[in-house]
């Protein structure tokens, strides 16, 4: 049952990058994009994303109650030494999610939109850069639970070279794969090839962001390199991912936005994959050890029982209804857009 | 202002914001059905106006919601460390089933308010009413996960150990029914006289008149039936913790004493150091009757319960008194209301009425909030009642009165953007929506 647990524990981290990721891009890209092509952008980053928006977030939500109620250790550990940048991200979170609403729905369109946007596309660029934040934190042995001072213990858990450039690393990410999920959302042409151009700048920009992830591992000494490289399939995902990522560029132009979407999730995941194999099954590292193990760790066997059986369940009724959701707003270029 | 006050007083705030947003969140879609359903049997404009009118409050108040339902999941841990690393895996069922009826609200919401003219009608009123039901299980789940911590079961407490722990008893622990119960009443009183009254007022303004007595008659029927159920739920409430929670009762009622056959205090100043009550007025035996089904019955009283164990009696008792008296007031209205439906429908056409339903727009909300207030003050100094206290949970990290600022302020700005937000809306009824002014001399 276990494993059941941890399954969809990965799997809801992932979507929630995949899909939320490129919920929070979409406002990243608004605040790259120049003027002229803003209000563009903007129309048909709305259309995409309006329906599933709502749903893009819920996958969070999973993770955090999957934590409490099987691991709670690990999620309380994660909670008293990483409150501020966990703060940081649920004031992201709150900015984000009510001026989306509130922009598309403010029945007057006057200066609140000035209001409005600026948060929005701020708070699209914060949250992410705290998610990645808590994630180097919680990996990279920064907390340590013997710390007597407010800096050692509430600061420097999480406030490093190596995590600020994980935050930039999913800030880019998130970026990435909005470039790339537009492309096929494109009304014409010129908004194809404006996209187009987007996505292959945020190619290099996501690889710049990773170069300095392992600059910073360095600078601080923690082994990224042989996290990754020491086993053989975090080599191979590694592989497959740079692969897939050279076969994407010489693809961008070719107009198959569908094959490009495949592609960019795959690289995350083989990411993800990576990054999270060598450690398997510990998932919060603390300084001078003992790390957090999902497996050592986990709550009693009746919680862990019960809580996959409401994840089993659940997803009975989730996937086909969210897979229905996605795929009726994709032919969307074929029927009337009937929302005001 | 200390760490642990710090604390609870932003939990308190970000709860009693969330409370709002939820209850509407859960109960317009009702509303919002009603209308559609109306629309797609009469075919009358109107009625496709206020459904998407209030599809976009909906919209607005999901929104906010959930992300502040978001906050929340994030807050138990990080106010409450030391409660949620052992109350997780024994409370965490409901949570678990409650995410997916969480999501699967958000992913019906995505079908209604984008799925105009794409999809067969009755399946797009469909997915409303999805919207609703998913909405109203949450709000069930998430109750009964307070109820636990008021009546914890489903684990043995052995020396400091939760032992043996049973989610699924712990789930349907003894309290969630009549709280979860109380609570969804609440929630259609609350938002059925708060929408009754803001169209209400706008009747009386004689704006797009025809548009809001449409409205009005909707929220209308739903608010004053719910607020005729209530009386009932808290009937089973009364009783429920008078058995159960004792302390809290006590605190209620301001009942210093031990007593048989206990008189109902209404209104009052307790004195917890004298332990006496000035300008109460009792009414005789009443208590006794309500909390244990008879007049002569024993109430416990104050003088039972430890010191230390003793809830705030000033709070819980103005906190129950006014959702009591809101509550008493919401009852009369709807009262009146059925009267004018059945036998007066003269009542209809005056302003008297109308101007009651206006005044009574924010009672529902203050009646759940001190409801609210209520059942988790009353429950102190306990956070899983009788097992932990609230001191013993809170985080070590010290400056949680920064944090506390931060999401008041927060919270604060977000209110008076939804608040504008709602009134553009209300106002702008007439320029958005052609029907509303179809019929300009349709007289009240």
């Amino acid at each position: 049952m276990i494993y059941v647990v941890i399954v969809f524990l990965w799997t809801a981290i992932l979507l929630y990058i995949l899909l939320g990721g490129a919920d929070y891009g979409a406002g990243i890209i608004e605040l790259f994009t120049s003027r002229a092509n803003r209000q563009r952008t903007r129309k048909t980053m709305y259309e995409a994303i309006g329906p599933v928006w709502e749903a893009n977030h819920m996958w969070l939500i999973i993770v955090i109650v999957i934590l409490f109620v099987g691991f709670p250790k690990i999620y309380t550990t994660v909670s008293i030494y990483l409150h501020i940048p966990l703060v940081m991200m649920l004031l992201g979170i709150i900015a984000r999610g009510t001026a989306f609403v509130f922009r598309n729905y403010d029945a007057v369109k006057d200066d609140m939109q000035k209001v409005y946007t600026p948060i929005f596309v701020i708070s699209s660029a914060v949250t992410p850069f705290f998610l990645g934040i808590i994630a180097a934190s919680a990996v990279s042995g920064q907390i340590d639970l013997q710390a007597h001072d407010f800096l050692s213990a509430y600061i420097f858990s999480w406030l490093s070279w190596f995590s600020v450039t994980v935050g930039l690393f999913t800030v880019a990410i998130c970026a990435y794969l909005a470039t790339v999920f537009i492309i096929g959302e494109a009304d014409d042409e010129a908004d194809r090839l404006l996209f187009t151009r987007k996505a292959r700048r945020m190619v290099f920009v996501v690889m710049g962001a990773g170069a300095l992830v392992f600059v910073a591992a360095s600078i601080e000494g923690i082994p990224l390199l042989s996290w990754i490289f020491n086993n053989i399939l975090g080599i191979l995902a590694i592989i497959s991912a740079s692969i897939s990522l050279v076969i994407m560029f010489f693809m961008l132009n070719k107009n198959r936005p569908g094959l490009l979407r495949i592609l960019a999730g795959f690289q995350v995941t083989m990411i993800l994959f990576a990054a999270t194999y060598s450690h398997f099954p510990d998932i919060v590292m603390l300084k001078g050890g003992p790390n957090l193990s999902l497996l050592t760790h986990q709550g009693q066997y009746k919680a862990i029982e019960s809580l996959a059986y409401a994840l089993l369940i659940g997803s009975v009724f989730i996937l086909p209804a969210l897979v229905y959701l996605i795929y009726s707003f994709q032919k969307k270029k074929s029927s009337i857009s009937g929302h005001d | 202002m200390d760490d642990f006050f710090a604390a609870r007083l932003q939990m308190a705030f970000s709860l009693g914001f969330h409370i709002v947003f939820s209850c509407i969140g859960m109960v317009m879609p009702f509303f919002m059905c009603t209308a559609h359903y109306i629309w797609l049997k009469k075919k009358k404009t109107v009625y496709l106006d206020v459904t998407k009118a209030w599809s976009k409050g909906v919209a607005i108040f999901f929104a906010t919601g959930a992300v502040s339902g978001t906050v929340l999941s994030f807050e138990l841990g990080l106010l409450w460390p030391k409660f949620m690393e052992h109350a997780g895996p024994i409370f965490g069922m409901p949570f678990s089933l409650e995410g997916t009826a969480f999501f699967i609200e958000a992913i019906a919401l995505g079908f209604y308010l984008y799925g105009w003219n794409r999809f067969n009608p009755w399946f797009h009123w469909f997915t409303g009413v999805v919207v609703g039901v998913s909405g109203l299980l949450s709000g069930i789940l998430v109750v009964a996960a307070n109820a636990w911590m008021n009546s914890p079961s489903g684990f043995d407490f052995v020396n400091g150990q939760y032992l043996n722990i049973d989610p699924v008893k712990a789930m349907f622990n003894a309290a969630w029914f009549s709280q979860a119960l109380h609570m969804c009443v609440a929630a259609f009183v609350s938002t059925g006289f708060a929408v009754a009254g803001v169209h209400a007022l706008m009747i009386l303004r004689r704006k797009n008149v025809f548009f809001h007595s449409k409205a009005f008659k909707i929220a209308a029927v739903f608010a004053t039936v719910a607020a005729c159920l209530q009386p009932i739920s808290g009937d089973i409430s009364a009783k429920d913790v008078a058995e159960r929670q004792p302390a809290k009762l006590a605190a209620m009622e301001a009942h210093f004493h031990t007593e048989k056959g206990a008189g109902l205090l209404i209104g009052g100043i307790p004195d917890t150091a004298t332990q006496t009550v000035k300008y109460g007025l009792k009414i005789p035996k009443a208590l006794s009757f309500m909390a244990t089904g008879n007049f002569n019955g024993e109430v416990k009283g104050l003088d039972q319960i430890p010191k230390k164990d003793q809830p705030p009696v000033m709070v819980t008792h103005f906190a129950f008194q006014i959702m009591v008296g809101l509550g008493m007031a919401m009852l009369g209205i709807a009262l009146l209301y059925f009267l004018a439906l059945w036998k007066k429908k003269k009542w209809l056409e005056t302003k008297w009425l109308l101007k009651l339903f206006v005044i009574a727009t924010p009672m529902g909300f203050i009646a759940l909030e001190a409801g609210w207030t209520v059942t988790e003050v009353g429950r102190q100094p306990w956070i899983i009642y009788g097992v932990m206290r609230t001191a013993d949970a809170v985080t070590p990290m010290p400056g949680i009165a920064y944090s506390f600022y931060l999401f008041t302020a927060v919270y604060i700005s977000l209110a008076v953007i939804v608040s504008l937000l709602l009134f553009r809306q209300i106002t702008m009824v007439d320029k958005l929506y052609d029907s509303s002014t179809n019929d300009k001399n349709n007289s009240l």
